[in-house]
């Protein structure tokens, strides 16, 4: 009887035939899945990384819901022309809080990693409201409607609570600020030192040039403008996540 | 009313009041509509369930009558006919999105006209709506036929059928109004997403309560790929959209997975969602089809069984390919490699056992186009797996990764391999499902075939050129050794392969509309056969 013969009860028993599926398709997805919630490269801890702030959630939430990550990519690869480009290369620990991952897998614009404090706000408004006007060959569509969709940060507590329940280290003490940390970001003549104690680092301007009202334009630029910004490579140390 | 179409009943009842209460309370628009709708689909399930019950007398259908199987196939003209509408609104949306890559004024500066907001409704129409609806119909089809029994159930193939093309309707309205998890082919939310899974459970149990009838000793080749296919994308979809959302009257939720290993499951899932929903389902199409449409038995029994086991047991290890030279550890994204260039033997195997079906009946390719739009699928499927594992080296990727390369790539396979698979299905089916003798006009497919060759021609020899060109500008040096292009001189680049582009996917569009006429010619005006009996196909023995 040749081993051919005994597939024969996979042809006759659909129920072996699926536990046999369901065994073979779980193998791959298991050995290369499951490490990476130990290993030490893709849980390693760098200095500068916090969560972000309520305000750039909401303009990361604006980043993924037009599909930026269609065009843009988040993840420098160590390549001489790439980090020339565009900085040092990605590390994991700088998506650690990304949910979703917004690596991206294609570059019709450019990498956005590090994009932060490259350019001014305001290019970042201009460009946002008409691309054409700052880089005449551009082909990305414009968001001018950003700049009326007005946000108040209501809801972002209720964003930060579940973040938190899925591990990103949010306090207690930051979900009950979440909104006054919302409106703090914009408003550089309040008291944001609390702010500024909760999330190091973080920017406090008016990000759309218009003070007069909080727009999906000021939390998109204040996402855009933060990326990147978090490990200072002067003083990172490679090797601390070597074993 | 028996325990099935009572329990449907209620189910559909009790989701009807929830999706009220849902659209009541919505935190934002959107999900109100959705929630509305849902609640509309959901009543009008129950008024059919009740109204069929009335009219019929609760008396079920019988599964056999004199002796041969009564085949239901009301679900599976329906799929074929949305697989057409999708087919052709999915074409469209490629086109406009292809056509905004060319003259960025199209995208009109409107939230829902955006680039981005198209880009998904472009992807999920073709993959999901057309290949969905096409992958549901040829699969009841294929298992009624080769098990000669009934499916079972009154209520449950019409619920797979209609309750998959109602998550299609949310998900693709939803990316409109900006409705996205953000991960790539799966940004349903997820209220969409739970949706699909109670669908996918029902489908499973419908397949393979239709294999638990079967007459047939054995379960057909055709089979095993469907079976695969449903059994791993269910086991994808769930595990890369497990998120927790904000709230249950508002749209948004955050994926439990995050960074490095959500990129990595994203990639597992995106990377055998080609695997299993446009190879696995649409092999089993080839294992089916092909043989029918040229009357000869499947080349190789034995290599149909080394390319079912090694196809799926290698796919599901490629997906790192798609993170080479990212903060994946390099360990995983060697693996993904490896296995991918492996995968290049069972993915030919398969290419082998279908084109050498035809050994015999070569003389077929001349006087039957639908035959011969098979056979070039699977010749574009060779292609484009040959063409898969040399992208997934290190040292090509480093290339083609976040170029037009990939894009020429997936559509090598998409429209080559995916679409005239599909195509020559649907050209088989339509006849059979509605009792004509033929195709409408078999001129107007061979017009189909010649239009949309040229159009694949165009579209990938273009995204070639453009891609590698464009991975090539990046890092060129000059002799002083500084980059020699700004980023938007490659961008500028791209103009002239852009609009070809536009131009090949026109030419595309237009063979489906071709193919749309012909489709319902067929339907409306086809000349009926005779009800004699087709013979079954034999099994693999």
């Amino acid at each position: 009887m040749s081993l051919f013969d005994k597939h024969k009860i996979f042809e006759k028993n659909s129920i072996l035939l699926s536990v046999g599926i369901v065994v073979v398709v779980a193998i791959g997805g298991l050995v290369e899945i499951v490490p990476l919630f130990y290993l030490k490269s893709t849980i390693e801890t760098v200095e500068g990384m916090r969560p972000y702030t309520p305000l750039e959630l909401a303009g990361r939430n604006v980043y993924v819901r037009e599909g930026c990550y269609l065009c843009h990519s988040q993840m420098i690869r160590p390549m001489r022309d790439e980090i020339e480009r565009y900085g040092h290369f990605s590390l994991a620990a700088e998506s650690q809080y990304d949910r979703p991952f917004q690596w991206g897998s294609k570059r019709t614009g450019p990498d956005l990693a590090r994009v932060g404090g490259k350019y001014s706000d305001q290019w970042h408004v201009e460009h946002l409201v008409d691309p054409r006007q700052v880089v005449p060959a551009s082909i990305m569509p414009g968001y001018a409607f950003l700049a009326d969709a007005r946000i108040d940060g209501a809801r972002i507590a209720d964003d930060l609570k579940v973040l938190s329940m899925q591990g990103v280290p949010y306090t207690e003490e930051m979900i009950q600020t979440a909104r006054a940390d919302f409106m703090a970001q914009v408003n550089p003549d309040g008291d944001f030192e609390g702010f500024l104690e909760r999330y190091p680092k973080a920017v406090v301007r008016d990000f759309d040039g218009d003070p007069t009202r909080l727009t999906e334009m000021d939390a998109l630029v204040a996402y855009l403008q933060m990326l990147g910004t978090l490990v200072d490579y002067s003083i990172f140390d490679e090797k601390a996540n070597l074993r | 009313m028996s325990l099935e179409e009572g329990g449907f009943a209620v189910f559909l009842g009790l989701l009807t009041f929830f999706c009220l209460l849902i659209a009541g309370k919505a935190l934002d628009q959107v999900m109100a509509y959705h929630a509305a709708f849902g609640a509309l689909v959901a009543a009008g399930g129950v008024f059919l369930i009740v109204k069929t019950y009335l009219d019929t007398g609760g008396a079920a259908p019988p599964a056999e009558i004199d002796g041969r199987p009564n085949y239901n196939m009301g679900p599976v003209k329906f799929g074929a006919i949305a697989a057409m509408v999708w087919g052709i609104a999915g074409f469209t949306v490629g086109l406009i999105v292809a056509s905004q890559l060319a003259w960025p004024a199209l995208n009109l500066d409107l939230p829902w006209t955006s680039f981005g907001r198209l880009r998904p409704l472009h992807t999920s129409a073709v993959i999901f709506a057309f290949g969905g609806n096409v992958l549901i119909a040829t699969s009841f089809y294929v298992v009624q036929r080769t098990c000669r029994a009934r499916m079972p159930g009154r209520i449950a193939p019409w619920f797979v059928i209609l309750g998959y093309n109602a998550f299609i309707v949310i998900a693709g309205t939803g990316y409109l109004f900006g409705v996205t998890q953000g991960k790539e082919y799966a940004e349903p939310e997820w209220y969409a997403d739970f949706w699909l899974t109670v669908v996918w459970v029902v489908y499973l149990f419908v397949f393979l309560g239709t294999l638990w009838r079967r007459k047939e000793p054995h379960i057909y080749v055709a089979n095993w790929f469907y079976l695969a296919f449903i059994i791993t994308i269910a086991m994808l979809h769930i595990v890369n959209n497990f998120t927790i959302p904000v709230s249950i009257y508002g749209i948004k939720s955050y994926i439990v997975w995050a960074g490095v290993q959500d990129a990595m499951v994203q990639w597992w899932y995106g990377h055998n969602a080609v695997g299993f929903f446009l190879t696995a389902g649409f092999l089993a199409i080839m294992y089916y089809f092909v043989p029918k449409q040229a009357n000869r038995p499947i080349y190789s029994y034995r290599l149909s069984i080394v390319h079912f086991w090694a196809l799926i047991f290698l796919y599901i290890w490629a997906g790192p390919h798609h993170l080479h030279y990212t903060a994946l550890p390099e360990w995983a994204s060697t693996l993904g490699m490896a296995f991918s260039i492996m995968l290049w033997m069972p993915s030919w195997g398969g290419m082998i056992n279908g084109l050498m079906t035809l050994s015999g009946a070569w003389d077929k390719l001349r006087t039957d186009p639908v035959l011969r739009m098979m056979v070039v699928s699977i010749a574009f499927y060779g292609m484009s797996t040959f063409e898969g594992p040399l992208m997934s080296v290190k040292a090509v990727n480093s290339l083609s990764h976040y170029t037009d390369w990939t894009i020429g790539h997936v559509h090598s396979g998409a429209l080559g391999w995916v679409g005239y698979i599909s195509f020559g299905a649907l050209y088989a089916l339509v006849p059979w499902l509605w009792n004509r003798k033929g195709l409408y006009s078999l001129k107007l497919v061979d017009w189909h075939f010649w239009v949309s060759t040229i159009g694949i021609v165009l579209y990938i020899s273009a995204m070639w050129v453009s891609g590698i060109m464009q991975g090539l500008m990046w890092r060129a040096y000059t002799e002083l050794g500084f980059l020699e292009y700004s980023f938007i001189e490659t961008v500028e680049a791209m103009h002239p392969y852009y609009v070809i582009r536009v131009m090949g996917g026109a030419l595309f569009l237009i063979g489906a509309l071709i193919m749309a006429y012909n489709i319902y010619m067929t339907i409306r005006f086809g000349e009926a056969e005779e009800p004699a009996g087709r013979m079954a196909v034999a099994p693999a023995e």
